[in-house]
């Protein structure tokens, strides 16, 4: 079985239909890519699977270790397993970091059947795994994303979903914002997480990324489809000859 | 202060004579409806008040006669006068034991259900249930001594009747010197017919050896509907008092007409918390307690401090402005507060902050909360009179809306006449946003634990002033006052 499994796939926000069709499949230890110009749809793909309800599925099924996706809340797609770093991670005035994310850890732990962590086991497992994307740990005794910078908002994601230790992971565009050295430190993150039993779907606009995070596949979405799949030359291939050929390419048929 | 709560409550139970806050030998008489002087005199009769007690009342009866019942506060949705005073009985004997329920199982199981969500420790759960006190605290070891303590520091707590006998010079100096019987509609109605309350006294130099909290809590049970309290803090004293409970309260009454006032000496401190949840009514807005309170601090001498920490989450009609007048120089005032209206609830609170001395600094913080068919208004004064120097207000006023049907309101109005004074006024509107909660979800929390989570972010500030054990009472309470508001 499959880890995610996307079929035909139809999406639409405000009466418009954004995704017209995806097809995936992600066995678990593989990396896939989706890359595409602005606006084809990537963010609202990681979003649907992730269950915001802006999104009206119209067609398709997800099923989820072959359970269906799109039956559960958003709440309960995370504590099954969907992990999805955000774009724009939001920030919650008021909220610590630290208290927000114990609360998460456990809501996860409790869904798989193991007892709450309390605050000395959730530092430990924070000492463990802030280093893997050196994160400032005073951080989080900040409000959730509160004046973080674009770069600390990154990494703060990427270790929440190390903490969380998700089986489907979705990464919206982690690189975007982030200087070369700060990239690394993601890629790094992200590269200590994969697993025979973890699958990732990697976001993003450019193809540097994934000379840091090398996938197995490579996706390229246009206007909604899956317009075209390969292995992971097809990133370098698309860094050469831009979006546009791409578009053509699927503008006439073929 | 011990924060054993079972010690406290040996202390209570072994203290009869305070139990209910009344005269001991206190006749069990109810009056008939009905507001003339003949019903003033008998109250103070029935009290045993002196003399200038009784014209105490008299003189704020003749001119609360002359006055309108004020309609200005901003209740969009549900007019609610004007009331009929001579309909409300004045005077209620307090319940006997054999009124109330013997025990635990005789209490309504929704109401202990809900206890155990707020969290209220299992010792307090029968008395703030009303069972008759004997069977709550017979088992219970008599050990501490809990008004020993504050006796051996000098403090003087007590009911306000017993003030009255007692310390009849002290209540006589600083009884209405800061809300004047005459003060507005409410509070001349409350200095005609108030029935008892509190009465603290903190002497020179005398930090308040405990929080008067746990305390008052189950003292509260049977204070009525028209209560005073008086709180003085000498030279160098410092108290901090909280009034009220998270466990919800019911009343018959619907009118409650309180006044509080606060005099803080030279380099004094107080801390003055309130936790409201009064019945609100229904979803349709029937019944629910009508809460409209004169609460007034005066920081008498330099350097001087009051705070004003509220958490109102019930009541039908909240109605009230803790305000601070700021005489002393160098004094300061603080304001903190959470309003939240849900249902049909409506809210016109906020402060009024009068600075008289030079150096002179206010700070407040005001969280609006509005869900279902809430209404939330703030309305709040800084004044800057012409001698007051170097003065500096900050002001954060912030609202968040659950839900298409609620509102948010601000009034605020600044009147400077000392141009060396520095006032900052910040407010913000906010949904609670579908983008946060969906944020929250996806880290695998309920929406209502993400509801829960970003209002107790956003009131943050203001509970962190509360006294600790509050604080986390305060923060269930917030979550069960929201609870089924989103949906
Ligand atoms: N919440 C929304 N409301 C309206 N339009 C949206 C919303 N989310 C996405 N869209 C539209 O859907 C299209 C795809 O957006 P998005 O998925 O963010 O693209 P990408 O991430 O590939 O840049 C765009 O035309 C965008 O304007
Ligand atoms: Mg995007």
């Amino acid at each position: 079985m499959s880890l995610l499994e996307i079929r035909n796939l139809h999406a639409t926000v405000e009466g418009v239909e954004i995704l017209k069709g995806i097809d995936l499949t992600i066995e678990a230890g593989s990396v896939h890519s989706i890359m595409g110009p602005n606006g084809s749809g990537k963010s609202t793909l990681a979003k649907v699977l992730a269950g915001d309800e802006v999104y009206e599925v119209t067609e398709g099924a997800v099923l989820l270790d072959g359970e269906d996706l799109l039956e559960m809340e958003a709440d309960e797609r995370a504590r099954s397993g969907i992990f999805m770093a955000f774009q724009y991670p939001v920030e919650i005035p008021g909220v610590s970091t630290k208290y927000f994310l114990r609360a998460a850890v456990n809501a996860v732990r409790s869904h798989r059947g193991l007892d709450p962590l309390d605050a000395v086991g959730f530092l430990k497992m924070v000492k463990e795994r802030a280093p893997m994307v050196d994160l400032d740990p005073t951080l989080l005794d900040r409000s959730v994303n509160e004046g973080f910078s674009g770069g600390e908002k990154k990494r703060a994601e990427v270790f929440q979903m190390a903490m969380l230790e998700p089986s489907m992971c979705v990464l919206d565009e982690t690189d975007s914002g982030l200087d070369i050295d700060a990239l690394k430190v993601v890629a790094d993150g992200v590269n200590a997480l994969r697993s025979p039993d973890r699958g990732f779907v990697v976001i993003t606009h450019y193809q540097r990324l994934l000379e840091y995070i090398v996938p197995d596949h490579v996706h390229v979405l246009v206007d909604g489809r899956i317009a075209r799949s390969g292995g992971k030359e097809l990133a370098f291939e698309l860094e050469e000859k831009g979006y546009s050929w791409i578009e053509q390419g699927s503008a006439c048929g073929c | 202060m011990s924060d054993d709560p079972n010690a406290l409550l040996d202390t209570w139970a072994e203290t009869s004579d305070y139990r209910w806050g009344f005269t001991t030998d206190i006749e069990s008489e109810t009056l008939p409806p009905g507001l003339d002087e003949d019903v003033i005199r008998k109250i103070s009769a029935i009290k045993r008040e002196p003399e200038w007690m009784l014209q105490f009342r008299l003189d704020a009866f003749a001119h609360w006669k002359t006055m309108p019942e004020p309609d200005w506060a901003h209740f969009p949705d549900r007019p609610w006068g004007p009331l009929d005073y001579q309909a409300i009985s004045y005077y209620s004997a307090p319940k006997t034991d054999a009124d109330r329920p013997k025990s635990l199982d005789e209490v309504d199981p929704k109401l202990l259900e809900t206890y155990e969500k707020l969290g209220i420790p299992l010792e307090e759960r029968a008395a703030l249930a009303g069972v008759a006190v004997d069977a709550v605290f017979d088992s219970v070891s008599v050990a501490t001594t809990f008004r020993d303590t504050l006796k051996e520091a000098g403090v003087i707590f007590c009911s306000f009747s017993e003030a009255v006998q007692e310390y009849p010079e002290l209540v006589q100096k600083y009884l209405g010197s800061v809300v004047p019987s005459k003060d507005n509609f409410f509070a001349a109605l409350n200095a005609a017919v108030f029935t008892d309350g509190s009465f603290v006294f903190v002497p020179k130099g005398v930090a308040c050896p405990m929080e008067l909290s746990t305390y008052f809590r189950i003292n509260a049970m049977n204070t009525g509907q028209f209560e005073r309290t008086l709180i003085v803090c000498d030279e160098g004293a410092s108290v901090s008092y909280l009034e009220g409970c998270t466990a919800p309260q019911r009343d018959e009454n619907q009118l409650h007409a309180a006044v509080v006032e606060l005099i803080a000496e030279t380099d004094a401190t107080i801390k003055y918390s309130t936790i409201q949840n009064w019945y609100p009514g229904d979803e349709d807005g029937k019944g629910g307690i009508y809460n409209f309170v004169t609460k007034r601090g005066l920081c008498r001498g330099d350097r001087s401090h009051i705070s004003w920490t509220q958490v109102e989450t019930g009541s039908a009609i909240t109605w009230k402005y803790p305000s601070c007048v700021l005489k002393g120089d160098d004094s300061s005032g603080e304001f903190y507060s959470v309003a939240l209206t849900n249902m049909r609830q409506q809210a016109d609170t906020g402060t009024k902050m009068v600075h008289i001395g030079r150096n002179t600094t206010s700070n407040i913080v005001s969280k609006g909360i509005s869900a279902g068919h809430g209404q939330n208004t703030y309305r709040g004064l800084v004044k800057v009179r012409p001698g007051a120097t170097n003065v500096r207000n900050f002001t954060q006023c912030d609202s968040m809306l659950m839900g298409s049907e609620c509102g948010a309101h601000t009034f605020p109005v600044i009147e400077v006449e000392n141009d060396t004074a520095i006032v900052e006024h910040e407010a913000t509107t906010t949904r609670i946003g579908e983008d946060k909660i969906f944020y929250l979800n996806q880290r695998g929390l309920t929406t209502e634990e993400a509801v829960s989570m970003i209002v107790n972010g956003f009131c943050r500030e203001v509970l962190a002033e509360l006294p600790m054990e509050f604080a986390v009472e305060a923060r269930k309470l917030l979550e069960v006052s929201l609870e089924d508001s989103v949906g």
